[in-house]
């Protein structure tokens, strides 16, 4: 048998369309139209989840009401990745959960207009507990995605 | 419930790719270690666990079809285990089930991984997220810890140089384990210097991509007296899942927090209370960590130091190989990561450190070990207890004459 093994080389190119259902669907709707981001609350625990789902996973019961949220908030934890992952954004960026007033959890995005060139001083800036603000893209652009918002820092 | 031995362990030498052994012949490999090590062939086996993480990362759907009869589970029941990071303890932990509930006597726990085959590991992990809110935001498994680490900053205090110490104990102990991936000590600066990959994550705090296989035999008690032959006792086992949602896990309203993790706490007690023991009792830990930022925290969680004390023992050397509660002897998941068989690896290190076969990485008198896997968005967590003797032997009589299970 030889010493030089083959290999097979493949590449993977699969499409879906994936179910949103009427909670994701109505949180897009709002961003898309209104530029606005809403949560749902449990009427068990009365927590505002953002993003919103169907139902609180700590009551196991379903969310009733809409609220809105925001567009203000708190960082709650933050990385900027300074390596490229394949097929992932070109470094460097910033990305952060913050917790938006009104909401009880965070809701994760990019943070945009941040020099990133320094990353302890990067680091020290986006530190947990720093006030951000919701930024909506411009309505021709949004696409009813989670890409159409993103952070900045409060001065 | 029955009492469980492990009776034989098998491992592959770990490294970042196999190019001349395809996955089937790498499980047989690992299989056929175990095998020979409990002295057993395939005939005798009632049963096959095959532990296999998101089969994308060996890029084959269902990937248990492929590995049936490399795995040896040809003409008899198979059941192939996914929790992720974590799926290796499931794995184990099922195939303790089958055995304690008496429906089997031997069952083979095996699996392989091929992580370095793909293109780019952290790509696939990024599908583990929902396409709804979170995929579309570069996450994966670097980016998720790395937002863990800074949590963990922020309550104890931390500091990346915390990390580096971590990194230095785990690269130290690798190199005195044969069949890790990594074989190379560093110091507090070659880790402050190496790449910054996500911020406060560094390339020298990061897990390899790594390839291999591992396997473990379970048996009865009643098979392993009559053969003699228990390497070691799976004495107490526990699991818990944790909310998917990492913005959940912070803010006032939380119920955990992603600095660290109460369900691994939680599993780890479970364990400990099956196993009839307290966390003092654990002579050794191998500890499911793939970047230093989570074996900080781990630490606490299951119990090994008091909470906010272990960036003082850390530095004291306390988790050291020679200290006083080895941490991840094997230089763990940060010299070796085949995702599908790393928590598995934790198991057998914990048995081969009871049996006292641990070689140049051996703690002395190691009665009690824990091992750990953490799964999915650091959402799920097992335990394992391993023990020199059997459960009966360790666990007090129960004041209720209840049988204690090890779940509750």
């Amino acid at each position: 048998m030889t010493d030089a093994t083959r290999t097979i080389e493949e590449k993977w190119d699969l499409t879906y369309r994936h179910a949103a259902g009427p909670v994701v669907s109505h949180f897009y709707d709002r961003l898309q139209s209104d530029g606005v981001l809403v949560g749902r609350r449990c009427p068990q625990c009365t927590r505002v989840l953002v993003p919103p789902r169907s139902f609180c996973d700590r009551c196991y019961v379903d969310t009733e009401d809409w609220i809105e949220v925001g567009p203000e908030g708190v960082v709650e934890t933050f990385t900027v990745v300074y390596r490229e992952f394949q097929s992932l954004p070109e470094p460097p960026y910033a990305m952060a959960y913050v917790r938006l007033d009104g909401a009880d959890t965070a809701i994760l995005n990019y943070v945009r207009g941040l020099d990133l060139r320094e990353p302890v001083a990067a680091a020290a800036a986006l530190r947990p507990g720093t006030r951000a603000r919701l930024v909506v893209d411009e309505p021709q652009r949004r696409q009813g995605r989670i890409t159409d918002f993103w952070f900045e820092l409060l001065p | 419930m029955r009492d469980v031995a492990i009776i034989g362990v098998g491992q592959t030498k770990y490294q970042h790719r196999y190019p001349d052994t395809p996955q089937p012949d790498l499980v047989r490999r690992a299989a056929q270690a175990a095998l020979a090590d409990a002295h057993l062939r395939a005939d005798d086996l009632d049963a096959v666990v095959y532990s296999m993480a998101p089969d994308a990362l060996i890029g084959v759907l269902h990937a248990e079809r492929w590995v049936a009869d490399a795995a040896g589970a040809a003409g008899r029941p198979m059941l192939r285990v996914n929790t992720g990071g974590s799926t290796g303890l499931s794995s184990v932990q099922a195939a303790y089930d089958h055995i304690a509930s008496g429906m089997c006597d031997i069952v083979l726990v095996v699996g392989a991984d091929r992580v370095g085959e793909s293109g780019d590991a952290q790509t696939i992990l990024n599908r583990i997220w929902d396409p709804m809110y979170e995929r579309q935001m570069p996450l994966n498994t670097v980016t998720m810890l790395a937002m863990q680490g800074v949590r963990f900053f922020e309550k104890y205090g931390a500091t990346p140089r915390d990390m580096a110490r971590v990194a230095v104990k785990n690269h130290f102990n690798g190199v005195r384990n044969p069949v890790s991936h990594i074989q190379k000590e560093v110091t507090i600066e070659e880790v402050e210097s190496s790449p910054l990959i996500a911020y406060p994550i560094r390339l020298f705090d990061c897990c390899p991509q790594s390839s291999g296989g591992a396997a473990v035999v379970l048996a009865s008690a009643e098979v392993a007296e009559r053969r003699g032959e228990a390497l070691a006792w799976v004495t107490g086992m526990g699991f818990r899942a944790e909310s998917y949602w990492m913005g959940d896990r912070m803010g006032p309203k939380a119920v955990s927090d992603h600095a660290e993790s109460p369900q691994l706490a939680a599993a780890a007690d479970a364990a400990y209370r099956a196993a009839g023991i307290t966390a003092a009792d654990i002579g050794v830990a191998e500890l499911y960590a793939p970047f230093t930022t989570v074996e900080l925290h781990a630490v606490q969680d299951v119990g090994l130091c008091p909470p906010g004390t272990v960036l003082e023992r850390l530095w004291e050397g306390y988790f050291d190989l020679d200290g006083e509660k080895p941490v991840t002897p094997s230089g763990g998941v940060q010299c070796a990561n085949p995702i599908a068989v790393t928590a598995m690896v934790r198991v057998i290190e914990a048995a081969l450190q009871v049996a006292g076969r641990a070689g140049d990485h051996q703690v002395a008198g190691v009665r009690h070990a824990l091992a750990t896997g953490i799964g999915g968005d650091h959402q799920f967590f097992g335990a394992v207890v391993v023990s020199d003797r059997p459960r009966a032997a360790t666990a007090p009589p129960q004041p209720d004459g209840e049988e204690r299970t090890d779940r509750d």
